[in-house]
């Protein structure tokens, strides 16, 4: 057999059935669902009078339109609270396991499903959701779907599937203080553009990927979407073991052994060959934040702000031209300095302990500048606890942050958490998208270090000159 | 699968599926009613009032079933909210020079076409004048432009012949029964989520 990469490997192990003329049959090792994207599907199942083929290969979670208020208290949007109930209704009357609102499981799906060892190397893992490739980061297949798709998992196990391209996203070197994970994936997204990974897989590879933790390749993975790549992946290591080993469903004893022994066998081989191949130099990479209305719109944080008129093609200059109409900027200008309104630290880029720990790193001891909203929101309530042992809460309401539950929250705005018209935030969140915060909404993303820079100074600020 | 229909041109690099539809109209549990949702907040302004400058607030996209739109339309989350709303409002095909994959895939699900044609075709296609109308067949996988000159696209022959026969996916992959069964037997390294 020739030398085949990790995406290649795990295509070929999940291959149910081949049929010319038709795509490839490929298994399902792991279905998320929320509450967003799965009711059409359920009662699709109804109509059909079809069963879930694999409840045990599925878990439900809500994250998505609820609240990051006191789950004890009732959900004041009555569209959303239908929402929440019929997950619950849809999870008992099909033998789902859910962590809804108020369980000691609950979170945002992309945080819940490593945290609790669901995510393993080697798995094809799919959501109704296209930060579904968050799972990428422990080695396993992992992409969004539709609607119609998730009924298809549901009621199959099963997803009709065409091979994706090979795109090897090589990172050598060492990051400098104060550039982090989020700052790889935007510097990748602005150097290939929203549209750059279409119709391919990236493979995250090199010494700055291997350095990175756990948690810190999920912000990477998490965002390949935002490169037009359905998924990212990660080949495990030791780092992965690690991470896994202990979780709730991680494989326990003998049965650990040989899950490793497996996973072992799933990093590309030697001399494999990708369809392309881009490469960042880490040791150049500067803390990043986007200016405009997609995640390719991204700099440098110390760079200036791109000139319409200078950009050649005319349907791309007039992308830059409306983006920069829509934030109120001006080309040429640098955004340090810039005022923020709202700082929104969280999302299933960035809600995991060591983003909120990187986060508080900086405001321990600090005030928030008075003009500025800060929402810090844990990805999940396994993360929000653990931030309670650390005193983390502590840190940030002293601050002058709020402190909430866990959720989508502001990344998505479909909860009460929003952006105001013309407001402008930092955000740890993945998609600066026209009013994705908010109708009107103006959003810059960026990492927690550069966020919680951004909540002391008021302005948009290069955390290396608060470390 | 033939259709005739003027354009709607909304010539912008990128749109993604957040301006198809918002998200917070997407706390609904039903596919339908999404057509008012389309494009909502280009399309109507902080009162609820049409935008009249807004293609689809003109009398060119009443009845028309093709929108025009830049490249990579359709990107960004996978919410099968998009073509839904599209297709609810009259559109039965996009034109671009590149889709989003999970939208194309979501679109192909619904009878939405994806038609990717290259960027001279575009060009032409954006320099029609308003009430020229385009053929579109699937069979053939064609559109015709007005001065007669037909252009192919591709488009998954799988999704074709669905398209075209009627097939219903899901009926497709469960008569894979066995397939599936047999494959779920050596399956090795399961998670129980019940457990």
């Amino acid at each position: 057999m020739p030398p085949r990469t990790i995406i290649e490997k795990l295509w070929d192990a999940h291959v149910v059935h081949e049929q010319s003329g038709a795509p490839t049959l490929l298994y399902i090792d792991l279905h998320l669902v929320h509450e967003v994207t799965s009711p059409q599907a359920f009662q699709g199942l109804r109509d059909r009078g079809l069963k879930v083929r694999r409840p045990d290969l599925t878990i439900a979670t809500a994250d998505h339109s609820t609240p990051t208020t006191d789950p004890a208290l009732p959900i004041v949007d009555e569209i959303a609270a239908k929402q929440v109930a019929q997950l619950l209704t849809n999870c008992r009357d099909f033998g789902i396991q859910c962590y809804g609102r108020g369980s000691q499981r609950q979170g945002i799906v992309h945080v819940i499903g490593p945290e609790l060892g669901l995510t393993q190397p080697g798995m094809t893992v799919v959501c109704g959701d296209s930060h579904t490739a968050t799972h990428g980061a422990l080695g396993a297949l992992a992409f969004g779907i539709g609607t119609s798709e998730v009924e298809h998992v549901l009621a199959t196990q099963c997803l009709l599937q065409r091979k994706s391209r090979t795109f090897q996203v090589q990172v050598d070197g060492a990051l400098r203080p104060g550039v982090t994970a989020k700052d790889i994936i935007l510097a990748l997204i602005a150097q290939i553009g929203i549209g750059g990974g279409t119709a391919s897989i990236f493979e995250y590879r090199g010494s700055a990927i291997r350095a990175l933790s756990m948690e810190q390749r999920m912000t990477v993975c998490n965002m390949s979407i935002e490169g037009g790549a359905r998924a990212g992946m990660v080949a495990p290591d030791d780092t992965t073991f690690e991470y896994i080993a202990g979780r709730p469903f991680a494989p326990q004893g003998a049965a650990w052994d040989a899950a490793v022994a497996r996973w072992k066998q799933l990093p590309s081989d030697e001399g494999a060959a990708y369809d392309r191949t881009v490469t960042i130099d880490a040791n150049q990479l500067e803390p990043m934040i986007t200016y405009g209305t997609n995640p390719g719109m991204g700099m440098p944080i110390t760079a200036s702000l791109p000139e319409p008129a200078l950009v050649a093609d005319p349907l791309h200059r007039d992308s830059i031209a409306k983006a920069l109409r829509y934030m109120d900027l001006e080309g040429g200008k640098p955004l340090l300095g810039h005022p923020v309104n709202v700082v929104f630290i969280g999302s299933c880029t960035n809600s995991r302990i060591s983003d909120l720990r990187s986060a508080a790193s900086l405001l321990k001891g600090r005030k928030v500048n008075p003009g500025v909203r800060v929402m810090v929101v844990p990805g999940s309530q396994q993360v929000k606890r653990q931030a309670e042992a650390e005193g983390l809460p502590e840190i940030f309401r002293a601050a002058g942050c709020d402190w909430r539950e866990p959720g989508c929250s502001m990344c998505i705005a479909m909860n009460g958490d929003q952006l105001q018209p013309g407001e402008y935030s930092v955000s740890t969140s993945n998609r600066n998208f026209e009013g994705r915060q908010g109708k009107g909404g103006r959003t810059f993303l960026a990492s927690p270090l550069t966020a919680a820079a951004a909540a002391l100074t008021g302005v948009v600020t290069d955390v290396r000159t608060l470390l | 699968m033939t259709f005739r229909s003027r354009l709607v041109p909304l010539p912008i690099n990128n749109i993604d599926t957040d301006q198809i539809i918002p998200a917070r109209f997407l706390k609904t549990i039903s596919k339908q009613g999404l057509d008012r949702q389309l494009f909502y907040d280009w399309r109507y302004d902080a009162q609820g009032q049409p935008k009249p400058d807004f293609i689809l607030n003109q009398p060119r996209a009443q009845g028309a079933h093709v929108l025009l739109a830049g490249d990579n339309f359709g990107c960004g989350s996978s919410r099968e909210h998009a073509p839904w709303a599209l297709t609810q409002f009259g559109f039965r095909a996009v034109i671009s020079t590149s889709f989003a994959d999970i939208f194309k895939q979501n679109s192909l699900k619904n009878a939405l076409l994806p038609i990717v044609v290259p960027p001279e075709v575009h060009g032409a296609l954006l320099q029609l004048e308003p009430d020229a109308a385009i053929t579109v067949d699937l069979a053939t996988q064609s559109v015709t432009l007005p001065d007669g000159r037909q252009v192919e696209f591709p488009i998954d022959p799988f999704s074709k012949h669905c398209l075209l026969e009627g097939v219903d996916e899901l009926g497709y992959i469960l008569k894979n029964e066995s397939a599936i069964a047999a494959y779920e037997a050596h399956r090795v390294g399961s998670v129980n989520t019940l457990a």
